[in-house]
């Protein structure tokens, strides 16, 4: 019998749960040091609905600004790399984040580490 | 005018109804259950939005002047029966009283957390309700004692037992929200190294000024909240507790690991609600609190003439919200009486 075969077709899943107690949220205290207004984003996806690059890709801050605050960094560097730094999202929040900083924060952050 | 007014429950509701329908001249009798009055706001420590010191305004309330006004301690009161144009209130311990007319201001009771098995509540140590953490705020290092040590994350569970189909109540508490950001916000004082979760479906931030409040916990106090209905709770081996939740916002569960979980209890209907409207005669509503005539237009008035609601019986409100409430039905009881004297 040959391997092609034997392969049954299964393979291992990889676990989607987030383990908070592993996370680590170094690169958001380091963001949230730099640029505090990270803190008052509600989630509210106003920065979303008026993004140019949403519109092209599937960038959305509302879910980079959450991955980063549960410490999740893998893929955060393509992510960040969708953005066009033009702005719309700064003046459609309702909370007043400093999104543009927020974005060159996460950016240089990510760089650093070289995720 | 020595007409006499019987008041169900010497919570706030009560005693503020009771301080204005002793100063328009009624001869009013407080009927408690308790051994003293002040009902819930006893054992709380500091209110929202404001942080106000709990126990200064209900000496506000309860050093109001009450020159004609009797209380009876100990009285359970089960049934108010309609009889020729008065009505006779009867006790669990056998008093009976007769009024002209009766405010029923029973109030609310927290609902049980240890019907929420999946919690862990009367089963972990570790995990109290908000009520409990009120308690504990009370006295010094309560919290760390309790803990037995200087917690590292503390999580606060919302909507522990409102807006839950599953337990029988799909109203929602309205009040809870804004405590649980109230006391992150002072767990956040006391360990300033401490993670602090809220762990919410919606964030009912409905009164005034507590948007604030959320915003001030974020930006001041560093709170984190996660949207999702937590799952269940379990304890490791060193007594902590491991929550899951998804974290719907992203789409993806989650799991962490706290020193503390504080469940949010929301208000239920007190246990007598039952038996005063089967005796009484009046409605109750479909979420087991009592029933006005009209929500709307005459929140204080029953399908009864004579017999008056304010307070949480009637639903959960704030304490602002109380006190108007029982302002309003004073004045409410007094249109009743002094059209009754007329005629």
């Amino acid at each position: 019998m040959n391997e092609k075969k034997l392969a049954f077709g299964y393979t291992v899943s990889k676990d989607r749960q987030i383990d908070f107690d592993e996370a680590s949220l170094e690169l958001y205290n380091k963001v949230c040091a730099a640029e505090p207004s990270i803190r008052l984003c509600i989630s509210c996806g106003t920065c979303a609905a008026t993004c140019s690059a949403a519109k092209f890709s599937d960038f959305s801050l509302r879910k980079l600004i959450l991955q980063v605050r549960r410490g999740i960094t893998k893929g955060l560097q393509a992510e960040v790399s969708k953005c066009m730094l033009c702005g719309k999202c700064q003046l459609a929040c309702p909370r007043g984040v400093s999104t543009r900083a927020l974005i060159m924060q996460i950016n240089m952050n990510l760089q650093k580490t070289g995720k | 005018m020595n007409k006499q007014v019987a008041i169900i429950g010497a919570g706030i509701a009560g005693l503020e109804a009771a301080s204005i329908l002793d100063s328009m001249g009624f001869k009013v009798t407080l009927v408690e259950k308790a051994e003293h009055t002040g009902g819930h706001i006893q054992n709380w420590h500091q209110l929202f939005p404001d942080r106000r010191n709990a126990t200064e305004v209900a000496q506000g309330i309860i050093s109001k002047p009450l020159a004609n006004v009797s209380t009876e301690f100990n009285r359970e009161v089960t049934s108010i029966q309609p009889f020729a144009e008065k009505f006779i209130i009867s006790a669990k311990d056998g008093w009976v009283f007769n009024a002209d007319a009766v405010l029923i201001t029973t109030g609310f009771e927290l609902f049980d957390a240890k019907r929420k098995e999946e919690y862990g509540y009367g089963i972990y140590d570790h995990v109290i309700t908000s009520a409990e953490l009120e308690t504990l705020f009370k006295k010094e290092n309560g919290v760390t004692l309790r803990i037995g040590r200087t917690p590292s994350r503390i999580g606060l569970v919302h909507c522990v037992g409102s807006r839950d189909e599953k337990i029988g109540n799909i109203f929602c508490s309205k009040v809870c929200c804004v405590t649980a950001v109230k006391q992150a916000i002072e767990l956040k004082e006391l360990y300033p190294e401490c993670e602090i979760y809220c762990l919410y479906m919606d964030l009912r931030m409905s009164g005034r000024h507590y948007e604030e409040l959320y915003k001030q916990a974020q930006e001041e106090y560093s709170i984190q909240f996660i949207r999702g209905r937590l799952s269940e709770a379990a304890e490791d081996k060193s007594g902590k507790i491991i929550v899951k939740v998804e974290d719907t916002l992203l789409g993806r569960p989650l799991k962490m690991t706290m020193d503390m979980l504080v469940l949010m209890t929301g208000m239920v209907a007190s246990a007598q609600t039952a038996s005063i409207c089967s005796s009484a005669g009046i409605q109750k509503d479909s979420d087991g609190f009592f029933k006005a005539s009209d929500p709307h237009l005459y929140g204080n008035i029953t399908g009864i003439p004579g017999i008056f609601l304010a307070g949480t019986c009637s639903g959960p409100k704030t304490i602002s919200d109380t006190l108007s409430d029982a302002r309003s039905a004073a004045l409410a009881v007094q249109s009743y009486l002094s059209a009754e004297a007329n005629n």
